[in-house]
């Protein structure tokens, strides 16, 4: 496949960075977006000039570290698919591809691709945790959970942390991500004794860190490589309602 | 948002159920009119009921507004940098994307409506005139760009309230999967039923079927 690239090149956090045009004229299309980059950069190297930084760890698709918004579109065209697992020959042979960061705020970037995400973790120091004893892992039947629970808990947990539903966002808000890790615990009996504080102190851990308000627009579904769904907003609104105006955080 | 949306979707069902009040006749229209006013006495004097009724929705449209400029602030600083190719939409819904300029164009309709119908400043027959006289002469074939100024804001209402009615119940955190589909439902027959409900008058009027 022959290709032309658009990347946003920056090399640091305070450059102001601009896209810029590579030519590629011998890609399998059975190569994934990422092999595809790699051949870019060897191409790069052997020229003597700066790879493209972009970020990436197990490309089997579970751990959340590659992310690109690919013509506009977080993780690329393929729907519930992260860009490692999105293959050349989704493109048409002779396309022009615009390889972009996540744009937020709360994401600087680093250089070229790579994103800084550590807000995210901000939020789950701010609650997405339970404070139990570690140990030995406790008898599996001690705590029963009703199953539909359990399945609606992995749902949530499904959630990888990419960042594709900010990336996604029209308000740059972080509240699909922010709905998965709150309701993973809360729907869990382990999760329930710090409920209502998790809501609130994780909701003021995400606005603290600059991400945009919620309006329900649904494109981070869409951008979501796991499927996550919007009824985890729904569930963190209620939940974060309950505590606050229903009084239950004490 | 969801709270003072909620207000003025109520206000809105009430307001055109009213005006459906106009195909009884200008005797019936003129006398539900008045009703409005006196509505509530003697035990409260002339004009109380409408008088707080308008407070509450100004109130509602102020917050309502302010909400709306307030996410559209947070979002500008949640992105300072945009992206350089082209935004799409993988989202399903027209409605969504009318949300910010239809508000402004329903907002700037809200304006000419209070001029025109409150304060009777725009209305061709102004001040002497009955209220069913008023919406005659508004919607007069004449007068063809008023009456489509009025259908466009309406239907940017129903496509408002499309999103909207569903929207505030997922702020809220009513919306489950087990009701998803109701409320998709419900907001999209109370979008539809609103706008057509305020564009049958002003075309009776101007086909003139009515007056």
């Amino acid at each position: 496949m022959k290709l032309k690239l658009r990347v946003w090149r920056q090399n640091g956090p305070k450059d102001k960075g601009k896209m810029v045009e590579y030519k590629l004229d011998d890609i399998s299309p059975d190569a994934s977006f990422l092999e595809m980059l790699d051949v870019l950069n060897e191409e790069l190297i052997a020229k003597g000039e700066e790879p493209v930084a972009f970020d990436h760890d197990c490309r089997e698709g579970i751990c959340g570290m590659c992310s690109l918004v690919i013509n506009g579109t977080p993780h690329g065209p393929e729907k519930m698919t992260t860009t490692c697992q999105l293959h050349m020959r989704k493109f048409k042979d002779g396309e022009t591809i615009d390889v972009e960061p996540w744009r937020a705020k709360a994401f600087p970037v680093v250089k070229d691709l790579v994103v800084d995400r550590s807000a995210f973790d901000d939020i789950i120091a701010a609650g997405g945790y339970i404070t139990a004893p570690t140990g030995t892992a406790p008898e599996a039947h001690a705590t029963p959970v009703p199953k539909p629970d359990a399945d609606k808990a992995f749902e949530a947990a499904e959630c990888i942390g990419c960042g594709a539903c900010v990336a996604a966002c029209p308000n740059g808000s972080a509240s699909l991500f922010l709905g998965a890790k709150v309701s993973h615990l809360g729907l869990m009996p382990q999760g329930q004794p710090e409920r209502w504080d998790r809501v609130v102190n994780m909701l003021e851990a995400h606005d603290d860190a600059g991400f945009g308000g919620c309006t329900n627009t649904g494109e981070c579904t869409a951008a979501c490589p796991k499927g996550i769904s919007q009824d985890f907003i729904s569930r963190l609104n209620s939940d974060y309602l309950k505590a606050t105006a229903g009084g239950k955080k004490k | 948002m969801a709270v003072t949306g909620g207000v003025l979707v109520l206000y809105l069902v009430l307001h055109m159920v009213g005006n459906l009040k106009i195909f009884y006749g200008a005797e019936d229209f003129n006398h539900y009119s008045h009703w409005l006013r006196t509505l509530g006495e003697p035990a409260v004097p002339y004009r109380t009921v409408l008088t707080a009724i308008e407070v509450v929705l100004a109130l509602s449209i102020v917050l309502h507004m302010w909400s709306a400029i307030s996410l559209g602030k947070r979002a500008a600083h949640a992105r300072p940098v945009k992206y350089k190719s082209k935004k799409k939409s993988h989202a399903q819904g027209y409605a969504v994307h009318t949300m910010r300029y239809g508000g402004i164009v329903i907002a700037l309709y809200v304006i000419w409506h209070l001029l025109d119908m409150t304060f009777l400043v725009v209305n061709p027959k102004g001040r002497d005139a009955t209220p069913y006289e008023r919406v005659i002469a508004d919607f007069q074939p004449s007068h063809w760009y008023i009456t489509l100024f009025y259908i466009v804001a309406v239907l940017l209402v129903g496509l408002h309230l499309r999103h909207g009615v569903w929207s505030a119940m997922q702020t809220l955190g009513l919306r489950s999967p087990r009701n998803d589909r109701a409320l998709r439902a419900l907001a999209a027959t109370i979008g539809a039923v609103v706008a057509l409900g305020f564009i049958s008058v002003p075309v009776s009027v101007t086909f003139g079927w009515v007056g």
